[in-house]
């Protein structure tokens, strides 16, 4: 067995792992449990249910939309604060991580504010036949807002690490600006990209307290997965409740799983030999 | 590609790195700009490849205002002090990026013709699949010099080319870059702060301090004649001992030495220590034995005068000296600076 210098190595194992059992899997296993105390039928029944897919549908297409949203402007974002420094750029820099400070049912309601018919945005956006609240709109700008931060301290450090020779070295061989950013500087930044969106996703994904305020939450139009899974509670079904909830579990999963794969593809170049 | 550049300035908020600097650089000339680190010599080879901008100034390619021509449009290869080479790329991808992006259209067989002979050329066939990280310190350098020299460049300029390398690799690549530049009669500008690579490589050496050139002229002008104490300080290791000059002879305890062109009054005189004799009786300086430092080639002495000046210089390999002994040191070549 190899040596090791630091010591500590099986107590801090040790506490570790019965941490992430007691906090992480134990809850996960229960769910599991829980959803799978159904026979298969019962369980395909309610997790196919047309309420049910409907949630899914109205969840994945708006977090897809976010998520695609932020990654141009959580990309942008980062660059404007890595690039330049302008008046009040710390006070930007400290607004980005404010979706994660703020409790999500302030956001929503703020949202819901700002985009009800007779609110600021609402107001002027009514007359071009453009709703926003309680319509699925309203749910991807929710969506948004809790999960800008990701993508943005994503490739932020990543951005700030990249050394300015390289695009030096791209201009001297004559690339143009596109050239460099799209063949040098994006494939530097795509693992960072894949883990700020998978994690942009998955919160999207699971965002309820934001979303529940502006989405209106009608049956089978706005009413979100995570929200059919409260209703389930609240009337005491569980089952169904870990049924639907599984659902959201095996995706944001197979995301996850997902974007590593693809991550390990874009840095294979950092394997020695 | 000639180059000529014409009382360059540029200042760094309120730095002023490089002051009113005036070269010229013939075509196919292999020149080193040589100085300590912060007399400008980076600066100066960034402007000339359009990296940086001067606040004053002009820089001629050939006959043309290159001034204001932006980097990519230059048609200077440069290569980087740590190479800069695109990580997410191979090797061939690295050589091949300057040709896929320029404006010039080329086949991507050519292409691939280009990049194996370029290949061929830096010594690294069988490489182009490995990434980056997967070659050796000298074996980068040789890829970015290949990539710089792919988009057929009519200016080379690199940047401390040997600088993070060891002793040895440094040396080979020192003779290979000879080689290149003899095939190949690229104009070509390098920056250093090692004298010996300057001295070995360059057919021109342009000494820099403070943003200033002190000194150009051949390898072999400014190690025979240098014009200060700066440059004499800075080309090897010299010995200083102080003294005055009255009517163009600094005065030592062991006699006068010749101080042209030094006006009168407190002066230093600078002698190598290859340029000092050793004796154990005889004329000369008295001094006693501190160290003796063994080397490959000789032994390097430590001594101090009578005076309390210390002097450095080397006998041959089988001279009994230790530490302590007396003897007389002898000059046999020196030069005169005023004190400053």
């Amino acid at each position: 067995m190899k040596r090791n210098v630091l010591p500590g190595l099986p107590l801090s194992l040790g506490v570790t792992l019965f941490y992430v059992g007691l906090i992480v899997v134990l809850p996960l296993a229960a769910l599991v449990f829980k959803a799978a105390s159904l026979g298969p039928q019962d369980y395909w029944a309610i997790i196919s249910s047309p309420r049910a897919v409907a949630s899914y549908r109205v969840t994945a297409l708006s977090a897809l939309a976010a998520t695609v949203f932020n990654l141009f402007f959580g990309l942008a974002l980062a660059w404007v604060l890595t690039r330049y420094r302008f008046p009040g750029w710390r006070f930007v820099d400290a607004l980005v991580d404010l979706p994660f400070a703020l409790p999500t049912a302030v956001a929503g309601i703020a949202l819901t504010a700002l985009f009800a018919n007779n609110g600021w945005f609402g107001s002027l956006l009514a007359p071009l036949g453009i709703k926003v609240a309680y319509t699925p709109i309203g749910i991807m700008i929710a969506m948004c807002f809790t999960s800008l931060p990701f993508i943005v301290r994503t490739v932020q450090p990543v951005l700030e690490d990249l050394d300015p020779a390289l695009e030096e070295a791209a201009q001297s061989l004559g690339g143009s600006d596109w050239a460099i950013f799209r063949k040098v500087i994006l494939p530097l930044l795509t693992p960072a990209l894949l883990a700020g969106l998978s994690l942009s996703f998955a919160r999207s994904l699971g965002e309820f307290g934001a979303i529940i305020f502006i989405a209106g939450n009608k049956p089978m139009e706005t009413e979100i997965t995570a929200l059919l899974v409260f209703i389930r509670l609240e009337e005491y079904d569980y089952q169904a409740a870990a049924a639907i909830a599984s659902v959201l579990l095996i995706t944001a999963f197979a995301m996850l799983a997902l974007t590593n794969l693809l991550q390990a593809r874009a840095l294979r170049y950092t394997i020695r030999n | 590609m000639k180059i000529r550049l014409d009382n360059v300035v540029k200042t760094f908020d309120t730095f002023r790195a490089v002051h009113g600097v005036s070269l010229d650089i013939e075509s196919g000339e292999l020149v080193a700009l040589l100085g300590p680190s912060g007399s400008g010599k980076t600066t100066i080879l960034r402007m000339v490849a359009g990296l940086e901008y001067s606040d004053g100034g002009t820089i001629y390619f050939g006959e043309k205002n290159a001034t204001n021509i932006p980097v990519r449009d230059r048609g200077v290869g440069f290569v980087f002090q740590h190479y800069a080479l695109f990580p997410h790329m191979t090797i061939g991808e690295n050589i091949a990026f300057g040709m896929k992006v320029s404006k010039v259209r080329r086949s991507p067989d050519a292409i691939a013709k280009r990049v194996r002979d370029l290949l061929r050329l830096v010594k690294l066939e069988g490489l182009e699949d490995r990434f980056p990280a997967q070659i050796s310190g000298g074996q980068r350098q040789r890829v970015a010099l290949a990539r710089a020299l792919a988009v057929d460049p009519k200016v080379l300029l690199l940047d401390e080319p040997f600088g993070a390398l060891d002793a040895n690799v440094r040396r080979d690549l020192r003779r290979w870059l000879r080689e290149i530049h003899a095939e190949l009669g690229i104009t070509t500008l390098f920056v250093t702060h090692d004298q010996e690579e300057a001295l070995d490589l360059a057919d021109r050496v342009v000494i820099l301090n403070e943003g200033r050139i002190v000194q150009q002229g051949t390898p072999n002008e400014v190690c025979r004649a240098p014009n200060s104490a700066f440059v004499m300080r800075f080309l090897g290791d010299t010995n200083t001992l102080s003294t005055t000059v009255r009517a163009g002879k600094a005065l030592l305890p062991a006699g006068e030495i010749d101080a042209p062109g030094c006006a009168d009054g407190p002066a230093d005189v600078y002698v190598r220590p290859n340029d000092l004799d050793w004796a154990l009786d005889g004329a000369g300086i008295p001094a006693s034995v501190r160290q003796v430092l063994d080397r490959p080639g000789n032994r390097r002495v430590i001594a101090a005068t009578d005076q309390g000046d210390a002097l450095e210089f080397d006998v041959a390999p089988e001279t009994e000296v230790r530490a302590g002994d007396r003897g007389m040191v002898r000059i046999r070549r020196a030069r005169v600076f005023p004190a400053g």
